[in-house]
C-alpha cells in the first residue's frame, strides 16, 4: 500500500546555525525525495485537497507526474492554475487549507502537497521552464491597483486572455507583503520572489512603481483621461494597528510592519543597503500570527533575545504552525496569557521595559472562541529595549477617499462580492483590501476570479 | 528612472534640482512631498516639493546636507538618474481646499527657517497668485544660508530677514522678528511655520498669545510615506497620527513636539555608524 509509507521529512537548517544567518530555513526536496512523496498521493477520483485549495490547483494531476518523473507535465498542470506557485508552496497554510483535507490526513500525515509544489516550482526556475501562452492582444486597457498576490494573479489571468495590462504600484519593488513583509529565510527575494514576478511580466503585463493611486493619479483619470476599461484595487490591508496604550510612541516602540520593512524590502539586515534598524540586546513582540512570528524571528537573526506577548494559550495562536514551531527551536521565549497595558520608557525616552497582566481564559463566546480575561493585579514588569506591535492591520483608506463611489465598510475594506464586483462600475477588487488581512492564496484567489469577471464584463460592454 | 534637468548649488551644502517625473508635476499641491531613492541600496528619503512645471512635467526639490544620503543627492549632477521618485505624497496645505475668494481676502504670515524656505516657496507663491497678502520671515544660520531671497520676494508682500549672526538682515532669531512683528501691530488671519523641529517649537510658543492660528510642516522620519509602517507617528491633541498620511501638516497649537524631536533622533547613533559602513545585529 502506498499510503504505508512516512510522509517524507523535508531538510532544514540546523536551528543554532540558522539563528546567524537570512538564508531560507527549508532546503526543499530533491528529486528522489519529491518522487517518493509524490508517490504517497492515492489520486483521489473526489480529491478533497483540491476543494480546499483557493486557487483548485489540479494537486493530484500534477503530483502524479512528479510520481513519474515527468516534471515538464507537472509543471504545465501547475502554472496553470497559479502564477505563484513556488511562494505559494513556501507560504501558504496548507494544514487548513489542501494538506487540512488531504485524505491521507484522516490516519495519518497528508500528503506534502506544499513542498511538492514547491519543488516543481524551483525545478522550473532552475531549468528556465516558462508557460506563456496566450491569446491574440486584443487591445484592451486593464489597471491593476498594486502588485501584492491578488493584482499579480489578475494581471497574469487577464494577459493570458489577451489584455493590455497595466500594474500600479506605490513602492519602488512589486510584491507587496511577499516583498517588505514576509522574510527572506521564508521566502527568498532574489531567487523566488523576483524571478517569480518577473514571469509575469514576461507575459507581456507591465509595471509603473512609484505610483501611488490617489495621489499620484487617481482612479478616474486612469479611466477618463488614460483608456482603461476597467481597473482592478489589490491594495492590500497595510495599516499597522497600534493598542492605544501608554508609552507606545516611546523610542524603540516600532510595528511589525516598520520593523519589516526595514528588513525586507530595505534589506537593513545587509550591510550594503543604507537603512538603519535598531534592535537593542532584548526585543519583546506583541501578538501571535504569522507577522508576530516573522518578526521575532527577524529579531533573533538580527542578534537579540526575543520575547513573544499573546494574550491567550497556544492553542489559539492564529500564526501557522510550522512557524511556531521554527520560532520555538529558534529558542524564542513565548509568554502566553499575558497582555501589555503600558510601555515604560527611561529618562530619556526609550523603551526599558513592559508592564504587563496575566490573563485567563474565560467561557467560549457566541463564536465559540474563550476570551481572555486579566486577572486582577496580577502586573509584572518584562524588561526589553525594543518592543515590536504586531496587532493586525486594515485597509488603506487613501483609495477609497479619492474614488468617488467606491463604497467601504467599517472596517475601511473595499465592499466586493465574490467576483470582485464593486460599487462603482468597472472598478473590480479583491485580496486584503476587501477581506482584510488573509493569506497569499486567498488573495490570489480573489485576484483571479475578477479576471474572469472583468472578462466578462468587457466582452458584454458595448464600447 | 527619474533624470535631473537642472541643477542649481543655493549654497555649498543646499542644492536645488528639476526632476523629469511627469505624471507627479501634473498632481503636485502646494504642502505635499515625495520619497527619493538614490541607488538600488539606498534609503527611501523624504523631501518637500518646492514647485512644480505641468507643461515642463519637472518636480523642483531643495536638499540640503545632513547625513550620508542628503550629501549623496546633493552631490548628483545635471543628467544623473534617481532609481525611485514616488509622490506626490501627504496632504496638500488646507488653502488648496478652500474658495479662491475667501483666501483672497486673507492676511498671511510665513516663517521659514533655513531650508523650510524652500517648501515655504510654492505656498507663498500659491496664496500670491490667488491674491491673498503674505509676508514672509526668513532666517538662516548666516548670510550664505539665506536661500531663494530672490524668488521669494517677487511673490510675497513684506519680505523680512535675519540671520544668527547678524551677517544679512537682523540679527537674532525668528522667533525675535516674529515677536517684534506682532507687537508693532500687524494683524495675521494666519501663519504658517516650516524649518527644523526646535525653530517650529519655539515660533508656535511666540505664536501662541497672539491668538493666530498657525500651522507647521512635521519633518519626522519616515520609511514608505503611504501610512504602512507608523514610523512616522506624531501625537497630535492627544492623538496619534501618521504624519505621512495624515499630515504632513498639523495644527501647531496640538503637537506635542516634545515627543517629535526626541522620536526624530530614533536612528541617530545608528545613522554615524552607517556612514563607515558597519551596522549593528549582525556582527561578531
Ligand atoms: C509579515 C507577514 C507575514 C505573512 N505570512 C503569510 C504566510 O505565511 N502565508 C500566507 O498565506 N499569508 C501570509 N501573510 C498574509 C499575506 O501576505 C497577505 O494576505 C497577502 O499578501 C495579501 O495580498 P494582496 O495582494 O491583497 O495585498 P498586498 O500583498 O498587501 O499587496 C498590496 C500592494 O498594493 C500596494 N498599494 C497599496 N496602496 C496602493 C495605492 N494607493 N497605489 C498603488 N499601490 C498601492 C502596496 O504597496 C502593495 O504592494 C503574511 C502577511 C504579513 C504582513
Ligand atoms: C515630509 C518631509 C519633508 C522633508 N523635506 C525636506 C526637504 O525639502 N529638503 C531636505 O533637505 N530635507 C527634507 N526633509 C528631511 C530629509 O528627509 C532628511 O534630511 C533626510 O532623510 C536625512 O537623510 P540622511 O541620510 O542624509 O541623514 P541621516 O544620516 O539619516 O541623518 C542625519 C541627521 O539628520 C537627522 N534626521 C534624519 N531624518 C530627519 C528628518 N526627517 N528631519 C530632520 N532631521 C532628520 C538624523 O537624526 C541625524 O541626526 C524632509 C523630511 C520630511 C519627513
Ligand atoms: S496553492 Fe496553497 S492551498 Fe493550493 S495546493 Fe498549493 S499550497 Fe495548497
Ligand atoms: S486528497 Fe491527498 S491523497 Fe487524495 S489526491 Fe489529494 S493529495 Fe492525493
Ligand atoms: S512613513 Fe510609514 S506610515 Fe508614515
Amino acid at each position: 500500500m502506498r499510503n504505508k509509507i512516512p510522509r517524507v521529512p523535508v531538510r532544514e537548517q540546523d536551528p543554532k546555525i540558522r539563528v546567524t544567518n537570512f538564508s531560507e530555513v527549508c532546503y526543499g526536496y530533491n528529486q528522489e525525495e519529491a518522487m517518493l512523496e509524490a508517490s504517497r498521493c492515492l489520486m483521489c477520483k473526489k480529491p478533497a485537497c483540491v476543494t480546499d485549495c483557493p486557487v483548485t490547483i489540479q494537486i493530484p494531476q500534477f503530483i502524479s507526474k512528479i510520481a513519474e518523473g515527468d516534471f515538464m507535465e507537472a509543471a504545465r498542470i501547475l502554472f496553470a492554475d497559479t502564477s505563484l506557485p513556488a511562494v505559494c508552496g513556501r507560504v501558504c497554510p496548507q494544514e487548513s487549507q489542501c494538506e487540512g483535507s488531504c485524505i491521507l490526513g484522516k490516519k495519518g500525515e497528508p500528503v506534502a502537497i506544499g513542498k511538492l509544489e514547491r519543488f516543481i516550482a524551483d525545478w522550473s526556475r532552475e531549468n528556465g521552464v516558462v508557460f506563456l501562452e496566450k491569446e491574440p492582444d486584443n487591445g484592451k486597457k486593464v489597471a491593476i491597483i498594486g502588485s501584492g498576490p491578488a493584482g499579480l494573479a489578475c494581471a497574469t489571468d487577464l494577459a493570458k486572455m489577451g489584455y493590455n495590462v497595466t500594474i500600479f504600484e506605490a513602492l519602488h519593488e512589486p510584491g507587496g507583503v511577499l516583498q517588505y513583509g514576509i522574510p527572506e529565510f521564508r521566502l527568498p527575494k532574489e531567487s523566488v520572489v523576483r524571478s517569480e514576478i518577473e514571469n509575469v511580466f514576461k507575459l507581456g503585463v507591465k509595471i509603473e512603481t512609484n505610483v501611488v493611486v490617489g495621489r499620484t493619479v487617481t482612479i478616474d483619470q486612469l479611466m477618463n483621461d488614460e483608456g482603461f476599461m476597467a481597473v482592478f484595487v489589490g491594495s492590500g490591508a497595510g495599516l499597522p494597528k497600534f493598542m492605544g496604550i501608554p508609552g507606545e510612541n516611546l523610542n524603540g516602540v516600532v510595528s511589525a510592519n516598520e520593523f519589516l520593512t526595514r528588513n525586507n524590502l530595505m534589506r537593513a539586515y545587509d550591510p550594503d543597503y543604507e537603512t538603519p534598524i535598531y534592535v537593542g540586546k532584548r526585543v519583546a513582540v506583541v501578538g501571535g500570527g504569522n507577522v508576530a512570528m516573522d518578526a521575532a524571528r527577524s529579531a533573533k537573526r538580527l542578534g537579540a533575545d526575543v520575547t513573544i506577548i499573546y494574550r491567550r494559550t497556544e492553542k489559539e495562536l492564529p500564526a501557522r504552525v510550522e512557524e511556531v514551531h521554527h520560532a520555538k527551536e529558534e529558542m524564542i521565549d513565548f509568554k502566553m496569557l499575558t497582555n501589555p497595558v503600558e510601555i515604560i520608557g527611561n529618562e530619556s525616552g526609550w523603551v526599558k521595559g513592559i508592564k504587563c497582566i496575566k490573563m485567563e481564559l474565560g467561557e467560549p463566546d457566541s463564536s465559540g472562541r474563550r476570551s481572555p480575561i486579566a486577572i486582577p493585579d496580577s502586573h509584572f514588569d518584562i524588561e526589553t529595549d525594543v518592543v515590536i506591535m504586531s496587532l493586525g492591520t486594515s485597509a488603506n483608506p487613501l483609495i477609497a477617499e479619492t474614488t468617488p463611489g467606491l463604497q467601504i465598510n467599517r472596517w475601511n475594506c473595499l465592499i466586493a462580492d465574490d467576483n470582485g464586483v464593486t460599487s462603482k462600475e468597472g472598478v473590480f477588487a479583491g485580496g486584503d483590501v476587501v477581506t482584510g488581512a488573509a493569506t497569499v492564496i486567498l488573495a490570489m484567489g480573489a485576484g483571479r476570479r475578477a479576471a474572469k469577471e472583468i472578462d466578462l464584463y468587457l466582452k458584454n460592454k458595448k464600447s | 528612472m527619474y533624470k535631473i534637468i537642472k541643477r542649481r548649488e543655493l549654497t555649498p551644502s543646499i542644492v536645488l534640482m528639476d526632476v523629469y517625473a511627469p505624471r507627479m508635476a501634473k498632481s503636485a499641491q502646494p504642502g505635499q512631498f515625495l520619497i527619493v531613492r538614490v541607488h538600488d541600496k539606498g534609503e527611501r528619503i523624504p523631501l518637500t516639493i518646492c514647485d512644480y512645471d505641468r507643461e515642463k512635467g519637472t518636480i523642483t526639490i531643495v536638499t540640503q546636507v545632513v547625513g550620508a544620503s542628503s550629501r549623496r543627492i546633493c552631490h548628483m549632477q545635471e543628467g544623473d538618474e534617481f532609481v525611485d521618485f514616488a509622490g506626490p505624497l501627504g496632504r496638500a496645505s488646507e488653502f488648496i481646499f478652500e474658495d479662491k475668494e475667501e483666501v483672497k481676502g486673507r492676511r498671511y504670515l510665513f516663517i521659514a527657517g533655513g531650508l523650510g524656505t524652500a517648501p515655504v516657496y510654492p505656498q507663498v507663491k500659491y496664496l500670491h497668485d490667488c491674491g491673498a497678502k503674505v509676508d514672509v520671515i526668513i532666517g538662516a544660520k548666516n548670510k550664505d544660508m539665506v536661500i531663494l531671497e530672490r524668488e521669494m520676494s517677487e511673490v510675497c508682500d513684506n519680505l523680512y530677514i535675519c540671520t544668527d549672526d547678524g551677517s544679512y538682515g537682523k540679527k537674532g532669531l525668528v522667533t525675535d522678528l516674529l515677536k517684534e512683528l506682532m507687537d508693532s501691530g500687524e494683524v495675521y488671519d494666519m501663519a504658517v511655520a516650516i524649518g527644523p523641529m526646535i525653530m517650529m517649537k519655539f515660533v508656535t510658543l511666540t505664536l501662541k498669545p497672539y491668538n493666530v492660528p498657525l500651522i507647521v510642516s512635521l519633518n519626522t522620519l519616515m520609511v514608505d510615506g503611504t501610512g504602512m509602517c507608523g514610523a512616522c507617528r506624531v501625537t497630535v491633541g492627544n492623538q496619534t497620527k501618521f504624519a505621512c498620511v495624515d499630515g504632513p501638516e498639523f495644527d501647531a497649537y496640538q503637537v506635542d513636539f516634545e515627543e517629535a524631536m526626541r522620536r526624530q533622533g530614533m536612528y541617530k547613533n545608528i545613522e554615524k555608524e552607517a556612514d563607515h559602513k558597519c551596522k549593528i545585529g549582525l556582527g561578531n
